[in-house]
């Protein structure tokens, strides 16, 4: 192994160096650590010792020990007192190196999956754990359910995009109950027939069996498709389209799962266990359901009093989340979607309540949490591969593959044709072969397989073989060929930027617009109920869940702080906007503006420098969004370590660009017909906008900077002149000290974005009045348009 | 009756496409004919000019006739029947745009006082999902049409552009279902998007030039990321007869 990842990374030495290095170590401790435990003779020493030692300090402790022959054990060694523990945190930090490792060699994520190389990894720690004579461990099926999935599910139920999957939610309920249920029975009748036709000892593999195994094989695993495609950056509707399949078919084989059990213990199966079989499945789904929302909804009334105690705050989103899969684990309803209803019901609302820091925490551990459960699962998932018991039959594995990939896409054909005919947006042949394509099997099969009991499933072995080669197959060979194969088909891809404020605006116009034609021709669609749901949250529930005013803001608002906040924060970091259209080139006319010059008391003006500085500061670190697989791609990374230096380049930049621009100002006076050009009169040459008193809030962009008019052209020349001066001063000053630089306090007119570094931030201008060093300009200024 | 129309070029037009069903209608009835509603030929003839298919011209007949009273045209007092419609923020601009004589697709301007099934089912056919698999230059039609659609109810005064007053009175308008709203608040978010279109569409101004308002071309421009074609569609398929019966 340590060759192999030395022949990965040897192309970028230095990380590749590191990172094997690093491996290497690690794996040894593994082993070394695995090994000195549980070796008889080692472990009998071990506790030995530490009984002598947990001995011995009691005595000490009791301070009535006089009588002791030995001497005093300098150093001693209690593996076994931390062992579990111990070993815990050793695979999490496995785990955790080696997807960082994974990062740090570009070539190998741009052409492997994560999850493959993790399951690779894992494959190779379990062989080298049988080499030493270990047992490498197999995934518990405990574990894996009770502590590994639900933070991925959580993770995933959160942040699920809730527009993307109410627009669709028909065709994923179609293909997460209807397709997992013709995979289930297709699988499980044609393996039933191939089993009996083939004979030896496939035949006694019984129907019942057959059937619970197809609904195994056959449920879409949301770790593996989130694994998958979040790499590969699909467009939203796919995305969705394949993920919300894959949680939500957990009822259904939750519920195929339990009754096919029952009925193989039982042996017997009549039509009234049919019949209550699709009672239970609405029993599970709706009951998992209903169970989510009901702590959702709790955890959103939990949140609404925290405000005093900001910091168990993000503890309550986790908890009522985990209670809520517990819950409905205990009634055996679907835990998953009862996780997910839970995250759904509960953000608006957590998210309208707590802090800002609150809000990151929560993201920021969602994120973590679901990624070291991935990471784990497919590394154990490996490991176990090793580990174990196998029993290879060809036929049954290759029919098994094979039938897996045909009714996928027999299914997923047959589905869209009865879809289509009541989309809007029709499924094209691409998106069908992508959402056939990207049903990938994983570890919750694995887990539920592994679950089985051995006495009525004497074939259980063969199934753990066979759903093993079917989540390898898929992962690694589906995996691997649908990026290449998304580009080549030339598949939708996501939208890499965010919304502007414009599409925001106008999604909210297009929401009620179509709201309201649905009214009006009496059409009881989606738009319809939407409008309906909105009315009644903000009615009633906002009221009981949301503490304070935040009750009432609507969405667009929201976004628009989010957005204010961004773009002062892009303000502060220097990378502002590059064009100089300002606020004063779309204000309409307005009359003889008054002259307002805003002026604060030095200690006024440290104070609301301070509280601005504080609020950036943290926010700064929330908006640089965090994401599993951008992680290395974020531009902003690389600035963070030569932040100044970066900052002291842009406005170089920024400078060269003003005095081009100022240098040209005479020469460019014939504008655009289109454009209106203004010239006023000499006379009211300075003022601000009423608006653009200080506030709390930071309108950095919209606040109108202040407005100075342009002098007639006779003064151009001369103005030009002075403002190229003040530049150079300006330069020379900003070299001196790093500190904030303007030349707008002469020429105004243009958004001004001071440059401030971290340890020395400066305002800009629209949230306070100028800077003392500006005064003088302002002044001089002020002078020189009036004379 | 077509007599209120306010526009002369319109009042030429009216009586041919307005009511010619109704009229038509009308007459066999008092002829003592069975069927109270246009003939299939009719509504054949109006198919294959909007796109809709018979069902859902036959849905829409009956509520518009629903909406009206029986009337033959349809006047703005009409959509007060619609309960929900009530509540709808922009619901001044929703029915605005159901008497702009630039919707109807006869290169007219103007207002009208009162309109026709057909007027009524050519504003419903901007919401009109395609019925087949278009090619890229349909689409891209398509998606200018219902963009025009969205540009002429913004632009109330039918000069080309959205000004900055027509943008605020839009946010203003979007956002009146809230209580506690500052006032300030919509003309901010409306003075930050105009903003943002003079950024991204005009490269370079001078301080002194004044940007005069979006232009159709900047704001398909600016609204490029929303797929229109897509998501500006209604079904128009099942309407709720419940609510036509409560209503009355």
């Amino acid at each position: 192994m340590p060759a192999l990842l030395g022949g990965a990374g040897s192309p970028h030495h230095s990380p590749g160096l590191r990172w094997s290095l690093l491996v290497v170590v690690l794996i040894l401790s593994v082993m070394a650590s695995s090994a000195a435990a549980s070796s008889p003779a080692a472990s009998a020493a071990g506790t030995g010792q530490g009984n002598g030692t947990t001995l011995h300090t009691d005595s000490k402790t009791n301070g009535t020990s006089h009588h002791t022959k030995k001497a005093f054990p300098v150093l001693s060694v209690n593996y076994d007192y931390v062992r579990m523990p111990f070993e815990i945190s050793l695979w999490i930090l496995l785990a955790s190196l080696m997807k960082l490792g994974f990062h740090l060699v570009p070539r190998l994520s741009a052409v492997v999956p994560e999850s493959c190389l993790l399951i690779v990894v894992g494959l190779l720690v379990g062989g080298l754990m049988k080499l030493v004579g270990e047992n490498p461990p197999v995934l518990d099926s405990k574990l894996f359910f009770l502590c590994l999935l639900p933070p991925i599910i959580l993770d995933a139920g959160y942040f699920l995009p809730i527009r993307a999957f109410s627009e669709n939610v028909g065709t994923i309920l179609m293909f997460a109950v209807i397709g997992t249920l013709w995979n289930a029975a297709f699988t499980g009748m044609v393996l039933y027939g191939v089993c009996q036709a083939e004979g030896g000892e496939l035949k006694e593999v019984g129907l019942l069996a057959c059937l619970l195994f197809g609904s195994i094989v056959s449920a879409v695993d949301p770790v593996a498709v989130l694994a998958v495609f979040e790499e590969i950056h699909i467009n939203e509707l796919l995305h969705i389209i394949v993920f919300g399949e894959s949680l939500l078919n957990d009822a259904v084989t939750v519920v195929l799962y339990h009754l096919f059990e029952e009925f193989s213990n039982a042996g017997m199966v009549t039509l009234a266990d049919a019949c209550l079989g699709v009672v239970c499945f609405l029993v599970v789904s709706l009951g998992g359901i209903l169970v989510g929302a009901i702590y959702g909804v709790l955890g959103a009334f939990t949140s609404r009093f925290t405000s005093h105690t900001r910091v168990i705050e993000p503890l309550f989103v986790f908890l009522y989340s985990y209670m809520a899969y517990l819950s409905a684990e205990v009634f055996h309803l679907s835990g998953i979607m009862s996780l997910i209803a839970c995250g759904v019901v509960m953000r608006p609302y957590v998210e309208a309540n707590v802090s800002h820091k609150s809000y990151t925490t929560i993201k920021y551990f969602l994120k973590m949490w679901s990624s070291v459960s991935e990471t784990l699962i497919f590394i154990f998932l490996g490991v176990s591969t090793v580990a174990g018991p196998h029993e290879w039959n060809w036929t049954f594995i290759i029919v098994t593959v094979f039938l897996c990939l045909l009714s996928r896409v027999l299914g997923v054909i047959g589905l869209t044709l009865i879809i289509n005919r009541f989309r809007i947006v029709k499924l094209t042949c691409k998106d069908q072969f992508i959402v056939a394509y990207g049903g990938l099997r994983g570890a919750i099969a694995f887990s539920l397989v592994y679950l089985l009991s051995p006495e009525h499933f004497t074939k259980k072995n063969m199934f753990l073989t066979a759903i093993i080669t079917v989540v390898f197959f898929t992962v690694f060979v589906q995996g691997m060929t649908i990026r290449p194969l998304v580009e080549l088909l030339a598949v939708k891809r996501k939208k890499e930027t965010k919304h502007t404020i414009n599409e925001e605006i106008h999604i909210q116009f297009l929401d009620h617009l179509l709201g309201g034609i649905e009214d009006v021709c009496g059409h009881c669609g989606h738009h319809h109920w939407k409008d309906k749901l909105s009315r009644f949250n903000k009615a009633y529930v906002k009221k009981w869940l949301i503490a304070g005013d935040r009750s009432m803001e609507p969405q667009l608002i929201s976004f628009y702080h989010k957005l204010e906040l961004k773009q002062a924060l892009m303000m502060l970091e220097g990378g502002g906007t590059y064009t100089n259209v300002s606020m004063q080139n779309i204000q309409p006319k307005r009359p003889v503006p008054e002259r307002v010059v805003p002026r604060m008391s030095r200690g006024r003006e440290e104070e609301v420098r301070k509280i601005l500085r504080a609020n950036l500061q943290n926010t700064r670190q929330r908006l640089r969004s965090y994401s599993r697989h951008t992680l290395f791609e974020d531009p902003l990374e690389g600035e963070e370590e030569d932040y100044s230096e970066a900052q002291m380049r842009k406005q170089r930049v920024e400078i060269h660009r003003r005095m081009s621009h100022y240098m040209t100002v005479p020469a460019k006076q014939n504008s655009p017909p289109a454009r209106r050009v203004r010239f006023e009169s000499d006379n009211q040459v300075f003022g601000s906008t009423p608006a653009s008193t200080p506030s709390s809030r930071f309108q950095v962009s919209v606040v109108p900077s202040i407005q100075v008019t342009r002098a007639p052209m006779a003064r151009m020349e001369q103005l030009s002149q002075e403002s190229v001066s003040l530049v150079d001063e300006s330069q020379q000053q900003d070299s001196e000290r790093g500190g904030a630089y303007s030349s707008d306090g002469s020429l105004g007119a243009e958004l001004s974005v001071p440059h401030g570094e971290s340890d020395h931030l400066r305002l800009p201008r629209c949230f306070s009045d100028p800077g003392p060093n500006k005064m003088e300009e302002e002044e001089e200024d002020d002078e020189h348009f009036v004379s | 009756m077509m007599t209120t129309r306010t526009c002369c070029g319109r009042q030429f037009n009216a009586p041919q496409y307005s009511s010619w069903s109704l009229e038509a209608n009308s007459h066999r009835n008092n002829m003592g004919a069975v069927q109270s509603g246009p003939t299939e030929h009719e509504f054949q003839d109006i198919a294959d000019r909007t796109g809709f298919s018979l069902e859902q011209i036959r849905n829409l007949h009956k509520r518009f006739k629903w909406l009206n009273n029986h009337q033959e045209t349809l006047r703005r007092e009409d959509f007060e029947k619609v309960l929900n419609l009530s509540l709808n923020p922009i619901r001044a601009k929703i029915i605005q745009a159901f008497f702009d004589k630039r919707n109807f697709g006869m290169n007219e301007v103007g207002l009208v006082e009162e309109i026709g099934f057909e007027e009524f089912l050519t504003v419903m056919s901007y919401f009109k999902p395609p019925n087949k698999k278009l090619t890229e230059d349909e689409t891209e039609a398509l998606r200018t049409k219902k963009l025009r659609f969205l540009f002429n109810m913004h632009d109330t005064d039918n000069d080309g552009t959205i000004t900055l007053e027509e943008y605020r009175h839009l946010v203003e308008k979007l956002l009146s279902t809230c209580e506690t709203l500052e006032q300030d608040t919509a003309q901010d978010i409306a003075d930050a998007a105009m903003l943002e279109v003079a950024r991204t569409t005009v490269v370079h101004m001078e301080p002194h030039e004044v940007y005069e308002g979006v232009t159709f071309e900047q704001f398909q421009q600016i609204l490029k990321g929303i797929e229109l074609e897509t998501k500006m569609n209604v079904r128009f398929l099942q309407v709720n007869t419940t609510t036509m019966h409560c209503g009355k």
